[in-house]
């Protein structure tokens, strides 16, 4: 009851937010160059991408064989608190997983950013339908609520 | 079944027990073999049940709090958890806690320590190559389901029902469990337990992830009373332990190995 309390009047952005935008604009950007986004490669776009110089040159790309998963590495970006490098996995034509390679860590201020950052963008990437997982944590559910639960449809896929 | 061939064979159970619902998927071994360790891995969560239930009036948890019994006539269980629970309170000062209203109540650690259990049960059958037991949300794997695929554990996203707030991977290590302590299932109710009513946090989900679930599920307990400065500066300071916390503002927050454990 207190945390739903605090969610209702706890909505406005944050310093924080806006001190990580730039840097998700960053990685956003980065991941629309990608060669292989596909229409169904949707990034959450979180933030509108703002005037910055993305240099364009081409990511480079393995392809994982057979199994229609793809592994791409784009550049690393400059931004104004360091280099910001993602690697995404595309399964299927769409977008599994987001996994930042190189972000910047050089002070507290920084790890803030990051702790915030990019979990936010991975988070707008995943939904449990692609992510190829074999089991969901979260808050204890009862026996009714397992019915409900993303656990519940993997195990009735898999039973 | 749609395995490709040459995976090792899937037995997969679900369990309703505990109040709650125990996923199993145990992959290679004899199925047979499995299935029969599967019995005695629910046999014993059933047993763990009626030891320490509070609901049940004749636990003998409920008769040792009533004083009659003594730890020593009950089950060799009692004192392990026990000895688990107070390990638990020292280690998190005191925000775990395996008393209730002044009341012994270790049951916050029975459910993680019954699934790691039942799951390590399971791994010793032979040729048994990945184990993964969810315990109502909180997992436990061993091994690995596949040569080369690890286990992968969706961490369920407490703000957007039906979606991932993250994707945790067992990759390069034999033993993980992650576990989450939230209150988008059964609402406010962790108990903060130095003014014994529910936690003032500003979190609505902790996910702890390290070897054990027996620990990183009364660790996600703790700093999920801590609140998200001091649990997450807390987490990080555990060592091989690393956590995923969302605030009610719908920030994400994370120590800072978290990254090498996303897949």
């Amino acid at each position: 009851m207190l945390a739903v309390h605090a969610l209702n009047k706890n909505r406005p952005l944050r310093r924080i937010v806006l001190a990580s935008a730039a840097t998700v604009s960053g990685m956003v950007l980065l991941l629309s160059l990608k060669p292989h986004a596909g229409p169904a490669l949707a990034v959450g776009s979180p933030a509108p991408a703002p005037t910055s110089s993305s240099s364009g040159a081409s990511p480079g790309t393995t392809k994982a064989p057979a199994t229609g998963t793809s592994t791409v590495t784009g550049d690393s970006v400059q931004t104004r608190w360091g280099p910001v490098q993602v690697r995404v996995t595309i399964s299927g034509g769409r977008l599994t997983d987001v996994t930042a390679v190189t972000y910047p860590t050089q002070n507290p201020r920084d790890q803030e950013i990051n702790s915030y950052a990019i979990p936010q963008l991975r988070r707008e990437a995943l939904d449990a339908q692609s992510a190829r997982i074999d089991s969901v944590s979260g808050a204890t559910y009862t026996s009714d609520g397992y019915r409900r639960s993303l656990q519940s449809a993997l195990d009735s896929a898999g039973l | 079944m749609d395995e490709p061939a040459g995976a090792p064979a899937a037995v997969r159970h679900a369990e309703e027990v505990m109040g709650t619902v125990f996923s199993f998927d145990v992959r290679g071994g004899r199925p047979e073999a499995v299935r029969e360790t599967l019995a005695a891995a629910v046999a014993g969560l059933h047993r763990a049940d009626a030891l320490f239930s509070t609901y049940r009036e004749d636990s003998e948890l409920t008769r040792l709090v009533r004083g009659e019994l003594t730890v020593a006539r009950c089950a060799p269980e009692m004192a392990e958890v026990l000895e688990l629970a107070a390990e638990a309170e020292r280690v998190s000062e005191g925000w775990f806690s395996p008393r209730y209203q002044g009341e012994l109540d270790p049951t916050g650690i029975v459910k993680g320590w019954a699934a790691e259990r039942a799951a390590r049960l399971l791994a010793a059958v032979d040729g048994v190559c990945g184990v993964s037991v969810n315990g109502g949300g909180d997992v436990q794997m061993l091994g690995a389901p596949e040569p080369q695929r690890p286990w992968r554990v969706g961490v369920a996203d407490p703000l957007r029902p039906g979606g991932l707030a993250a994707v945790v991977s067992a990759a390069g290590v034999d033993e993980l469990s992650v576990a989450t302590s939230g209150t988008a299932e059964r609402g406010a109710h962790i108990v903060d337990p130095r003014t014994g009513r529910p936690a003032v946090t500003d979190l609505v989900s902790v996910t702890v992830v390290g070897p054990r679930l027996t620990w990183v599920d009364c660790w996600a307990t703790a700093a999920f009373a801590m609140g998200s400065r001091a649990g997450l500066a807390w987490l990080e300071s555990l060592p091989g332990v690393e956590g995923l916390l969302i605030t009610a503002g719908d920030e994400v927050r994370c120590t800072g190995g978290l990254a090498e454990r996303l897949g």
